[in-house]
């Protein structure tokens, strides 16, 4: 942050402070919402899902190779395992690198061309392992899917898009040797590695189990009703695991991992949460935004409403995992299902400071047609997530 | 000798500038860290990852902070 960015702060905070009628009815409403839907979340999702998420995802940077995964991103890699790999790996890589950014230019201009790289360019924030398990805790299960499917979906379309529109004009790239990620020596092997993740997701699995919404689902209540014994035994194992498994070292590095995304994340998604809930209320409660404007604009599954979330979703910028908190003040203010998605798959990967780096690396041109796509795709995938699920 | 951190200014970029920073104190050496922060110029390393830590023109680490001891033994063998 620089200067000039704190002085604007201090002096928004102090217009608001200033000018705002915080005694009016409406904006004494909207503060208690801000706080409630906070508490909401503080009750609901830190401990059970938050805190085991950010350590699956502190595992992974730490225990997961990203080398061999990013060697399948250099030049002579088959076109369509990059493409496959693109897809899927940005829920692994994208929470490890500082932002995609640096490791999409890197692909561009050492690696695959362009192709993969826009290929992974969307799918690294759109289904990074964390905003993926916050969108099924707590817009639904439904939603979460549709996301990840449509994310993984959308990489791989995107890239082919964008590789046979500029088939003509890759342009020489630049050779050299390629740097990868330092592999850290372990000495566990996968099947190790493999129980210890497993047994991470099935602590967030459990932890974070809802009561089953229909009471008469007989498996369902009966693992809700033991759920926190099965979370005692899966903690005992991960105990035993990271004891035998696990040296001191390792360990100390992981949970530095974790905690560093904790740093950077929870402060960001605390403020998106309390402007969520200024702006938009809890479901249920209304506040500052009317919520027929809402209802007008992105209600029910029209063309318009589908078309209107996905370029929002396109120019704002959301900061890691707030799109959740802010998607969910406005279903609950009366958006559709449809745009909702549409909203998901077209937000996370595109901002327009976003856009202005990417055509800062890949030219106007490119950056506008990956723009145009995803935006088009978005809403098609909109339309028919609203048909389905209306 | 010529030392950069190569990254978009992340906290994880700051953190490596400072291990290096307090590397070189410590050796008592008279350098300064250069931080590369265009995306471009970035990728023109070749780096698939950051923060990424370049010595004399030569990667020595990608995507992680990395620790002090590192650090001065990368420093001890551009000396």
């Amino acid at each position: 942050m620089n200067e000039k960015t704190k002085l604007g702060l201090i002096v928004g905070a102090f217009l608001a402070a200033y000018y705002v009628p915080w005694d009016h009815p409406l904006v004494r409403q909207s503060g208690l919402e801000a706080f409630m839907m906070l508490q909401e979340y503080a009750r609901d999702h830190v401990i059970t899902c938050l805190i085991p998420a950010f350590f699956i995802a502190g595992a992974i940077c730490v225990f997961v190779s990203q080398a061999s995964v990013l060697k399948y991103f250099g030049p002579q890699a088959k076109k369509i395992l990059s493409y496959s790999v693109a897809s899927v790996s940005g829920s692994i890589l994208a929470v490890c690198s500082c932002t995609v950014l640096p490791l999409f230019a890197g692909i561009y201009m050492r690696g695959g061309g362009i192709g993969p790289a826009s290929a992974f360019l969307y799918s690294g924030p759109a289904i990074n392992v964390l905003a993926i398990v916050m969108t099924a805790k707590i817009l639904g299960w439904k939603l979460g899917l549709a996301r990840a499917i449509g994310a993984i979906l959308f990489a791989f379309v995107v890239g082919i898009i964008m590789a046979l529109l500029f088939r003509k004009d890759e342009q020489e790239r630049s050779t050299g040797g390629l740097f990868l990620p330092d592999s850290e020596k372990d000495n566990r092997g996968i099947l190790k590695n493999g129980i210890y993740m497993l047994n991470l997701v099935l602590i967030l699995i459990f932890a974070a189990f809802a009561r089953p919404q229909d009471p008469s689902s007989v498996i369902w209540n009966a693992l809700f009703s033991v759920k926190w014994y099965v979370t005692m035994v899966l903690l005992i194992t991960l105990g035993l695991i990271l004891k035998s498994w696990f040296r001191l070292e390792e360990l100390r590095t992981w949970v530095e991992a974790t905690w560093g995304f904790m740093k950077q994340i929870l402060p960001l998604l605390g403020a998106g949460v309390l402007t969520a809930g200024f702006m938009l209320g809890r479901p249920g409660h209304h506040a500052l935004i009317p919520e027929q404007y809402i209802q007008g604009l992105l209600g029910g599954n029209s063309l318009g409403a589908n078309l209107f979330a996905s370029v929002a979703g396109a120019l704002m910028y959301f900061a890691t995992l707030t799109e959740v908190p802010i998607l969910q003040g406005l279903m609950g203010a009366g958006m559709g299902n449809g745009p909702a998605l549409a909203l998901l798959l077209a937000g996370p990967a595109l901002s327009l400071p976003n856009m202005i780096v990417i055509a800062k690396v890949v030219g106007i041109k490119k950056a506008l047609a990956f723009t145009v796509i995803i935006v088009i795709l978005s809403t098609i995938a909109g339309m028919i997530y609203g048909t389905i699920n209306p | 000798m010529d030392v950069k951190v190569l990254g978009p200014g992340c906290p994880k970029c700051n953190q490596t500038e400072k291990v290096l920073l307090e590397a070189i104190q410590e050796m008592g050496l008279d350098l300064s860290v250069e931080k590369v922060k265009d995306i471009k110029e970035i990728a023109s390393y070749g780096v698939f990852g950051t923060p990424a830590v370049v010595i004399n023109g030569e990667v020595k680490s990608v995507g992680k902070v990395p620790t002090k001891d590192e650090a001065k033994s990368w420093l001890q063998k551009a000396r």
